[in-house]
């Protein structure tokens, strides 16, 4: 027996399970960096504090500076900031125009009529053009000179906005997976999550609704939100009960309940959208805090899984989830309750696919029973790609998060990169199958190396 | 005392398998040193070995699951390397596992014949099969439907169809791996009237098992394996039971049977009439420091009643007492609570969680003793980790090692720590020694002496006879769900008398 010789080999699989995946998905980070170098304009403070420097070597002295900038919120910080770095050198404020270029027009054909021919035009590239063709016709101003800001080279997928959009996109799956990750780990599958979203999403739009439609205070959105979270933990934990009691396979039960869910969805939103919304409640789906600028669905998912790694992994109850995956007579025998801890995982489960349909609803501003359609796949595809075995017994929600992300990244990059959607379908389906892949060729080199360790008489 | 011989076959026949200086290793072990053995045709060869030694390894390169890595395997004077077990079997090489690979929900005659199916355009000639089928079970002496789903069936039958399966691919070395380790004393009869047909039909038989009361009745010659070598061969005939456990272990050994008796103390455990399953009207008691055999034929509803007392199956009927109090067991959980702990016959399957760590298996019955709040405590749970395996001797790599990866005497060991850290008063072995090797049924054997000796209530289920003969106080046998009757005096007791209960 190898007690010794073992370890070598072991710990590097360890390694491999906990952070092949992570290599993966900081391989196609890097792969859709590479892909999407392009030149960006910058936009914001960023475009002023580069037209600022482009001015630095001119005299400002007696000349008039002009800021174009469209309508817009970026285009009004661009300004702003421009504005206030040119008056501290100056001390004189520059002329100011936002808006549609008739008013642009408007603005420098003031200036051409006042006599004025030592001009500063700074813009953005996305206006440059106009303000050059407003020029044309005025020879009073041929010496004017326009400036924009530098654009640079760098990867959109790289850019802060692309990031945000990534995980905000990845939030509901990600939420989801936590729930799914725990069925998983004990051996079943919940098929129904896809279809709660939905309904969540219809049930807290109504809700809001009856409590005062989009003049709803916080207090409503909250009390509607919470009681579509309990609505569907309550039916999750109508399949766990099913699986537990009435020892319905999983697959099944929760098959049933997935087209229970969207019957409901469609009845209770008589099959149209529900708007009824308050503006403010897109808060929690698009929303981001003042200080990072993190969007609030992925604040939530963070602290969901932080959550629910410390559940998994340090409490009496992630272990016996684990031990009723494993082996769920061994466990029973060694004095476990399987079946509260399967009702716990399952309503656990239906719980976070009903935050997972608020959090869409708030994304959407509106419930429509149409949500969620193969969301229950990919969840499952974020959680098997993220090192689950769908045997039960094994996996981790930091691998399940990594998977969501893995998932997410493709998808984001392959829009980015202009892949045709259908093309996109098979290559995610593929990636799944690949990581399936990888996985058993890992448990295959270690089990090997585990019969080496057998008893040999 | 004999010395190893390796004769040539009587007549000058060539062997039917010969190997020589076979040898394979596995990344930092060296399983098989250096194996030679040759079994004829028409022979009753044992392999015998303590677990580790190799045998396992030995039989996985002659049925292709291996392939050596040095030394040669001939079959037929022809040497021959397979890189499946499927090119084994073409070979003619047939292996009957403990865990027997038969599709259970198909009949016997689906898995006599799956893959070797007399198909033409692949559509079964059934009433072909089935005469098949039948001529080769009754070649065997069985008496079985052939259209039977073979899980329904019991082991003895199930492996008797796997070996009428071997029959019909035309094996002739057959190679049997702990054949009777799931059987009673009537079916392992059986079966070796099946092997003696076998015998004389010239087919090799390579008989590995841990028995060696079997190895000495059923095997012309034996070979020892001991630290991934063989030691020699010798003619049955030459060797006694003492001696083949000498040259197993490398020493001599100490008496078999450490008994201690103790004297008994206060009642701890009664069952007043119950049943439940299989299991009707049973009563009996159990004292502090006692250990009380249980024996019986397999069948006879001795892990029924283990069950029933541990809340594992619903009771239908009848009361179980602790201190003379009736108790409510309806789960598991409420016998654990109370102070009863089962180690369970099958390990594997419902001891142990295989792909969790040996301190995952060892907390899962004390996590709730351990954190009262849900958390975990992890330096608790290590610190008592380490003290059982010190005190117990378990040979584990790291308390991250999977269960799986453990012996059976050390998954063994490591189920009776989690239960002893439970501080259980009443402890229900059902088969603690089944596939364990010799030196760590001694060690089981002693922990058993120990616990008696600390006050526990134990009860013994085995169907070993020599072993509850020789561990017991007292003896129940069970017949057919009912309890038989009892052998007061375990020591005075003779295998005749208990056998003679077992059989009603």
């Amino acid at each position: 027996m190898s007690d010794t010789g073992e370890r070598g080999p072991a710990l590097l699989s360890r390694l491999l399970s906990a952070y092949g995946m992570v290599g993966v998905l900081v391989l196609l980070a890097v792969f859709f960096s590479v892909a999407t170098i392009q030149e960006q304009q910058p936009g914001g403070e960023a475009a002023a504090r580069s037209v600022a420097r482009a001015l630095e070597a001119t005299t400002l002295e007696g000349t008039t500076v002009v800021i174009i900038g469209r309508g817009g919120e970026e285009d009004a910080r661009f300004a702003d900031t421009l504005a206030r770095r040119v008056r501290e050198r100056t001390g004189v404020p520059p002329l100011v125009v936002t808006g549609d270029p008739a008013d642009a027009r408007t603005a420098l054909g003031r200036l051409a009529d006042q006599g004025v021919t030592r001009c500063v035009i700074a813009t953005t590239q996305a206006s440059a053009e106009v303000v050059r063709s407003i020029l044309e016709p005025l020879p009073a101003l041929a010496g004017a000179r326009v400036v924009t800001p530098a654009s640079y080279r760098w990867p959109t997928f790289l850019l802060p906005e692309n990031l945000r959009n990534v995980a905000n996109q990845i939030a509901v799956i990600a939420i989801l997976a936590v729930g799914m990750t725990m069925v998983i780990v004990t051996g079943g599958i919940d098929l129904s999550v896809g279809s709660l979203i939905a309904l969540a999403a219809v049930v807290t739009a109504s809700l809001i609704g009856r409590m005062g439609g989009e003049g709803a205070g916080t207090g409503a959105m909250v009390l509607g939100g919470a009681a579509t979270m309990a609505l569907c933990s309550g039916i999750g934990a109508f399949s766990g009960l099913m699986i537990t009691r009435f020892k319905v396979p999983p697959f099944i039960a929760t098959l049933a309940v997935m087209q229970v869910a969207s019957g409901l969805a469609y009845i209770i939103s008589e099959g149209r959208p529900v708007y009824r919304i308050p503006q403010s409640f897109v808060l929690l789906g698009r929303g981001a805090d003042p200080v990072l600028g993190i969007p609030w669905a992925v604040l939530l998912m963070g602290v969901l899984y932080a959550a629910a790694h410390v559940l998994m992994s340090r409490t009496t109850l992630g272990r016996y989830i684990y031990a009723v995956g494993g082996n769920a007579e061994a466990a029973r025998l060694a004095g476990v309750r399987v079946a509260a801890v399967l009702l716990f995982v399952y309503a656990a489960c239906g719980a976070l696919a009903g935050l997972g349909g608020v959090v869409m609803a708030s994304q959407l501003r509106s419930g429509a029973p149409t949500y969620g359609l193969m969301y229950e796949l990919y969840v499952i595809a974020a959680v098997v790609v993220g090192g689950t075995s769908l045997s039960g017994g094994e996996g981790t929600i930091p691998g399940t998060l990594v998977g969501a992300f893995i998932i997410a990244v493709i998808q984001n990059g392959m829009n980015l990169t202009h892949v045709e959607s259908y093309t996109q379908k098979v290559v995610l389906g593929l990636v799944i199958l690949g990581a399936v892949l990888l996985d058993r060729l890992k448990q295959r080199g270690v089990g090997r190396l585990g019969r080496s360790q057998g008893p040999g008489g | 005392m004999p010395s190893p011989r390796n004769e040539a076959a009587p007549g000058g026949a060539a062997p039917l398998l010969r190997l020589e200086g076979v040898r394979k290793a596995f990344p930092g072990v060296l399983a098989v040193r250096e194996a030679s053995l040759d079994v004829r045709g028409g022979e009753v060869h044992a392999l015998v070995g303590e677990n580790g030694a190799g045998k396992s390894t030995l039989i996985r390169i002659l049925t292709g699951a291996h392939q050596a890595d040095g030394g040669t395997v001939e079959l037929d004077g022809t040497p021959l390397r397979w890189t499946s077990p499927l090119a084994a079997a073409g070979a003619g090489i047939a292996a009957i596992y403990q865990e027997l690979d038969l599709v259970p929900p198909l009949s016997v005659r689906a898995n006599l014949f799956l893959a070797r199916e007399d198909a033409p355009l692949g559509f079964i000639a059934a009433a072909q099969e089935r005469r098949h089928a039948r001529e080769a079970l009754s070649r065997l002496g069985v008496d079985l439907d052939p259209g039977a789903r073979v899980g329904d069936l019991d082991v003895a039958q199930q492996q008797l169809v796997a070996i009428a399966r071997a029959l019909l691919a035309e094996a002739r070395l057959l190679v049997m791996d702990e054949p009777t380790a799931t059987l009673a004393s009537g079916d392992v009869e059986r079966l070796f009237a099946v092997i003696h047909e076998l015998r004389g039909r010239g087919i090799g038989i390579l008989f590995v098992s841990h028995r060696l009361e079997e190895v000495m009745a059923i095997a012309d010659r034996v070979t020892v394996m001991r630290d991934g070598s063989t030691l020699g061969t010798w003619p049955a005939h030459e060797l006694t039971r003492e001696r083949l456990v000498e040259l197993m272990v490398g020493r001599p050994l100490e008496q078999e049977f450490p008994k201690v008796r103790v004297a008994p103390g206060v009642e701890v455990l009664a069952v007043r009439d119950l049943s439940g399953g299989r299991v009707s009207g049973a009563s009996f008691s159990v004292h502090a420091g006692e250990v009380l055999g249980v024996a019986g034929l397999v069948g006879a509803g001795r892990t029924d009643l283990a069950r029933l007392i541990f809340g594992a199956d619903p009771v239908e009927s009848g009361e179980i007492l602790l201190d003379g109090r009736p108790v409510a067991i309806r789960t598991p959980r409420d016998a654990i609570r109370n102070g009863i702990c089962l180690l369970t016959e099958d390990r594997k399957a419902q001891g142990l969680v295989l792909g969790l760590s040996a301190r995952d298996n060892f907390a899962l019955a004390n996590l709730d003793r351990w954190s009262p709040w849900g958390w975990v405590r992890r330096g608790k749970e290590l610190s008592e980790f380490e003290r059982f395996v010190a005190g117990l001797r378990i040979r584990v790599a790291s308390p991250e090692q999977p269960a799986r990866d453990l012996s059976g005497g050390n998954q063994q060991k490591l189920l009776l720590a989690r239960w002893l850290e439970r501080d259980s008063r009443v402890l229900i072995f059902d088969e603690p020694t089944r596939g364990i090797d010799v030196g760590a049924k001694h060690e089981i054997y002693l922990l058993i002496n120990e616990l008696a000796a600390r006050g526990k209530a134990i009860v013994m289920i085995s169907s070993d006879l020599p072993e509850v003969l020789g561990m017991s106080d007292r003896i129940l046998v069970m017949h057919r769900g009912r309890i038989a009757g009892e052998v007061p005096e375990a020591a005075a007791a003779t295998q005749e008398q208990v056998l003679r209960l077992a059989v009603g």
